[in-house]
């Protein structure tokens, strides 16, 4: 199918483009995103941040602060009641920092007060005596004799497969014997790559409120990506119980991966502990900037051997992630890095290591495309080398090497579902072209439309330098969690009479971040239950958890907890109906509050056994398990689900000014099933513009002594309508017979090739080889990491 | 001080603001009108687009005091008293461009006052008068087909009325 461009009228079932049920609250501004939560008494609390990227702190004098008309409390890390460090994977994290400082922004002090000017000039007001430490600020500097060692009393489970104690974590992948099989290949092309930092850059800023209970917890209101995870890292901090640590979501202005580790959390609960009164945090751009993890930026360093035809013989691959100052979600990064590291293309011999380094840089963690992006932009790159090697045209490289159902990975594992690599790189190169320089005017004596030209209304060209390119890329990820990881959701499904009328309850802990998964859980019940009315509660922690809202698992996972469940109830319908009410055996299904038989007759209705009552049932789904990848192979069955999608990437380009404009940006993947194809097709496009963004202009700047130099709109860049292309998305259809409906992870595909395809086109129209991104103009005019075509 | 201006067509007054407060804390904070939206607070993403006077402005960038005796139209003054949606809101969700919808406030705003202005613009246009509004989840192309459609319903509409008069 082609994308639908609006909501078609339907039941709302799987399948259907239902509306969004909290789609009218948005659009009038009364939907409460957790940063319009109010209490009355409320505090507002606010976070001293370290302006230094690795130091010593040798006092923190907090009177001036305390003396504040105004302020409630000023927290240290003395101040602590419990545990002082929480984390993802590896709990080394300060809740706020003691000794040491390790990056730029780590929070060191708290304040509370009745205004958020006095919180913030209270902070401004706390006296830390810092001692300045070498920056590790890369791998050399980070692995070199004598470096700094960033957590010396490492006791995670990766630290003795390290070689160094300041790298987090490595995962070798070896497959055939690429050693021996690198003299039959016909052609080699190396390269090394490097990919800049960037930010997910929600909307919606970190913020949540915290109110203290009387039974001595806490009931904390806050847009998050996983509650449970938050529930299970806040307990010990606080030093209650995981029952008094009540999380319940708050409305979520996207996330992206930014809200994967805590960030208001442990902080605001501290203070309402600490004060007993409810107390509001916000972060400003600022402080989200430097409040949340960021992309991994990496360098790279690929090696493609292929014989004359363009068929692969092997590839070695060295990545290399800068996880920053702490942990977070690095290792698994690390697992994706390594294991998708060539990319949906069959190689009989591979060598690759991943890993990811600790420094005093920003941390970094999840971000949509978890690792994949990284590989996803060095492997696309050679690939085009490959072609120009080889004379041959880049699709056609690619389409020679495409897996599919039956192929193996570098880990070994088998695709044992659709994987129609080379259909999706035929779909978006065999679409007809823009039309040639759109900027002329139509009609005769007319202005041309400055707005279709690169500068747009900066009137810095009138297209004497703009030349066209046009390029292509294709990037495969895994859906859900992998390497063996125990990923469930849970969903409990009720079923009752409301007026005379059936209506289905769905709770879930399950974040909705924006994606929809809320309308995804909704048309799962009506299409399981037949009925018209779905009432879905707000997530909180005192069902079991969903898992996170990432990984593109939560429509797979949520979605299959929210099917079982009403699977069950169903059961449990037609049980009570053929038992009290006489309805015959063999295959019966509901439909519009009826219950049919096989030939569609009615037999009965929902409300003959509602009548005495609800029925509810309440499941967990767990995804086919997985494997662990062997520390020295890489060997094993370590995803559950593999997605792809290919981008074809058309820009114009001022070789004058070396100003970039993408014209259109066309997109075929391949969804499994669509199940909300508006929502899907959202995704497609919102996913497209963040690689596009990656490609061309989102960058936060670390100097070399670790600080972030541009944490503002002003100065971090996303694209804004005018720096958007036409998206056109073609959207197949091809069903995994192991997951529900046949769906496929579908929010982070779109983000891995559209950074490649732009830059792949960029460089059609220039001729450079164009090795970092993102590309910046002098990248394109003064020929320095541009690099000429041959380097 | 005291602040007094008008809001969504409702006389209102804030006391205790600190000067330094802007008319988005006011709105946000004092008068419980939280639809304008904080995503950065220094004008670059236009979340917090509101009317001031009919024009279009940040009220992250309006010190509180400058809107004293304004007229102020929020998000939340733009559906009927009803409850009925504009045909800017009604576009939003048929088109798909709601997604997270920290965004659409400000987007929806914008976007009215171009509709307001103009029921045939071109893509160009639509591209340049939201270019103040970042959106992160929908990559625009929904937005803008919400722009087009609610262009389209209404100005079929003013057609309808028109026709209907003359008769």
């Amino acid at each position: 199918m082609t994308a639908p461009d609006r909501a078609r009228p339907g039941a709302g079932g799987v399948g259907d483009s239902a509306a969004r049920p909290d789609g009218v609250r948005k659009v009038i501004g009364t939907f409460a995103y957790s940063s319009d939560l109010r209490h009355d008494d409320m505090l507002w609390g606010h976070t001293l941040r370290s302006p230094h990227a690795h130091a010593r702190v040798l006092a923190i004098d907090t009177a001036d602060a305390r003396a504040v008309p105004g302020v409630a409390a000023v927290l240290t890390h003395a101040d602590l009641p419990a545990a002082t460090h929480y984390g993802l994977e590896i709990t080394d994290q300060p809740v706020l920092a003691a000794d040491r400082v390790r990056h730029h922004g780590e929070p060191v002090a708290l304040v509370a007060a009745d205004h958020p000017e006095t919180a913030r000039r209270a902070a401004a007001l706390v006296r830390v005596t810092y001692e300045e430490l070498p920056v590790v600020h890369d791998e050399a500097t980070a692995t070199a004799p004598g470096a700094p060692v960033l957590h010396p009393d490492r006791t995670d489970a990766y630290a003795a497969r390290v070689p160094h104690p300041n790298v987090l974590h490595r995962q070798p992948v070896r497959r055939g014997d690429t050693a021996a099989a690198a003299p039959t290949a016909d052609v080699v092309v190396t390269g090394d790559y490097e990919i800049g930092m960037q930010d997910q850059a929600p909307l919606g800023p970190e913020s949540g409120l915290a109110v203290p209970a009387d039974d001595g917890g806490i009931d904390l209101y806050v847009a998050t990506q996983w509650l449970h995870a938050d529930q299970r890292q806040l307990a010990p901090v606080l030093g209650l119980p995981p029952e008094k640590v009540r999380i319940t979501l708050a409305g979520v202005g996207g996330a992206f991966g930014a809200r994967e580790d805590l960030s208001v959390q442990a902080h605001a609960c501290l203070l309402a502990l600490s004060t007993g009164r409810p107390v509001k945090m916000v972060y400003n751009r600022e402080e989200s900037f430097l409040g949340h993890v960021h992309r991994h930026p990496a360098r790279l360093h690929y090696e493609h051997g292929a014989l004359r035809d363009g068929t692969l013989v092997y590839v070695r691959a060295r990545i290399v992630l800068d996880g920053g100052a702490y942990a977070s979600s690095s290792p698994a990064v690390v697992g994706n890095a390594a294991s998708l590291a060539i990319g949906p293309y069959r190689v009989p011999h591979a060598d690759i290591e991943a890993l990811a380094l600790y420094t005093n840089n920003p941390p970094c963690g999840a971000m949509r495309g978890f690792g994949a992006v990284q590989a996803c932009f060095a492997y696309e790159s050679q690939m085009d080398r490959l072609a120009d090697a080889l004379g041959l045209h880049p699709v056609d490289v690619r389409v020679r090497n495409a897996v599919d159902r039956g192929d193996t990975m570098p880990t070994g594992q088998v695709i044992d579902a659709p994987a129609p690599a080379a259909e999706l790189l035929r779909t978006v190169r065999d679409r007809p072209l823009p039309p040639e320089r759109p900027w002329e005017p139509t009609a005769p004596g007319a202005a041309p439309d400055l707005r279709a030209l690169p500068g747009g209304l900066s009137n810095t060209t009138h297209g004497e330098d703009v030349v066209r390119g046009v390029g292509y890329a294709i990037g495969i990820k895994n859906a859900a969690y992998s390497e063996g990881f125990d990923d469930y959701a849970t969903a409990r499904v009720r079923l009752e009479l409301d007026g005379g009328a059936p209506v289905a309850t769905v709770r879930s802990a399950a974040a909705e971040v924006g994606q929809g998964n809320v309308t995804v859980q909704a048309q799962v019940a009506r299409t399981e239950l037949g009925v018209t009315r779905v009432v879905l509660p707000p997530p909180d922690t005192t069902l079991g958890s969903a898992g996170s809202s990432s990984a593109s698992r939560q429509t797979y996972m949520t979605g299959g907890a929210v099917r079982q469940a009403c699977a069950a109830v169903r059961d449990e319908v037609l049980r009570i109906g053929r038992e009290r009410h006489g309805w015959p055996g063999g295959a019966l299904r509901l439909s519009g509050g009826r219950v049919l038989d096989a030939a569609g007759t009615p037999v009965g209705t929902l409300a003959d056994v509602l009548r005495d009552g609800p029925v509810e049932r309440e499941t967990v789904f767990r995804h086919r398990p997985t494997e662990p990848f062997d520390p020295v192979t890489g060997q094993g069955n370590g995803h559950v689900q593999y997605a792809l999608c290919a981008h074809r990437a058309v820009v114009e380009v001022d070789t004058a000014l070396g100003l970039v404009k993408v014209v259109e940006l066309a997109a075929a993947q391949d969804v499994g099933r669509a199940v909300n194809p508006l929502a899907v097709t959202g995704q497609i496009h919102g996913g497209a513009l963040q690689g596009l963004g990656l490609a061309v202009m989102e960058e936060i700047l670390v100097g070399p002594d670790g600080r972030a130099r541009n944490p503002s709109f002003t100065d971090y860049l996303i694209p804004t309508v005018l720096d958007t292309p036409v998206m056109p998305v073609d959207i197949l259809e091809r069903p995994d017979p192991h997951a529900p409906y046949g769906l496929r992870g579908a929010g982070e595909p779109p983000t891995l090739s559209s950074t490649p395809a732009v830059v792949a086109a960029v460089r059609d129209a220039t001729g450079l080889a164009l090795r970092r991104v993102p590309v910046r103009p002098d990248h394109l005019v003064a020929d320095r990491l541009g690099t000429a075509p041959e380097d | 001080m005291r602040v007094s201006l008008t809001v969504n067509g409702r006389p209102r007054t804030a006391d205790g603001v600190w000067p330094g407060e802007s008319l988005l804390f006011v709105l946000r904070e004092r008068l419980g009108l939280p639809g304008s939206k904080n995503a950065c607070e220094q004008g670059e993403c236009g979340s917090c687009t509101v009317r001031l006077d009919g024009d279009l402005v940040c009220a992250c960038l309006v010190a509180a005091g400058q809107a004293e005796g304004a007229e102020v139209t929020t998000v939340e003054g733009l559906a009927g008293p009803g409850g009925d949606l504009t045909p800017v809101q009604r576009a939003f969700l048929d088109t798909g461009a709601v997604q997270c919808g920290f965004c659409t406030p400000g987007l929806i705003v914008a976007a009215e006052a171009l509709v307001a202005a103009d029921l045939h613009p071109s893509d160009g246009d639509i591209r340049e008068a939201l270019s103040g509004n970042l959106c992160r989840c929908t990559g625009y192309e929904a937005v803008l087909a919400a722009v087009r459609l609610a262009a389209a319903r209404t100005a079929r509409e003013a057609t309808a009325g028109a026709e209907t008069d003359a008769r």
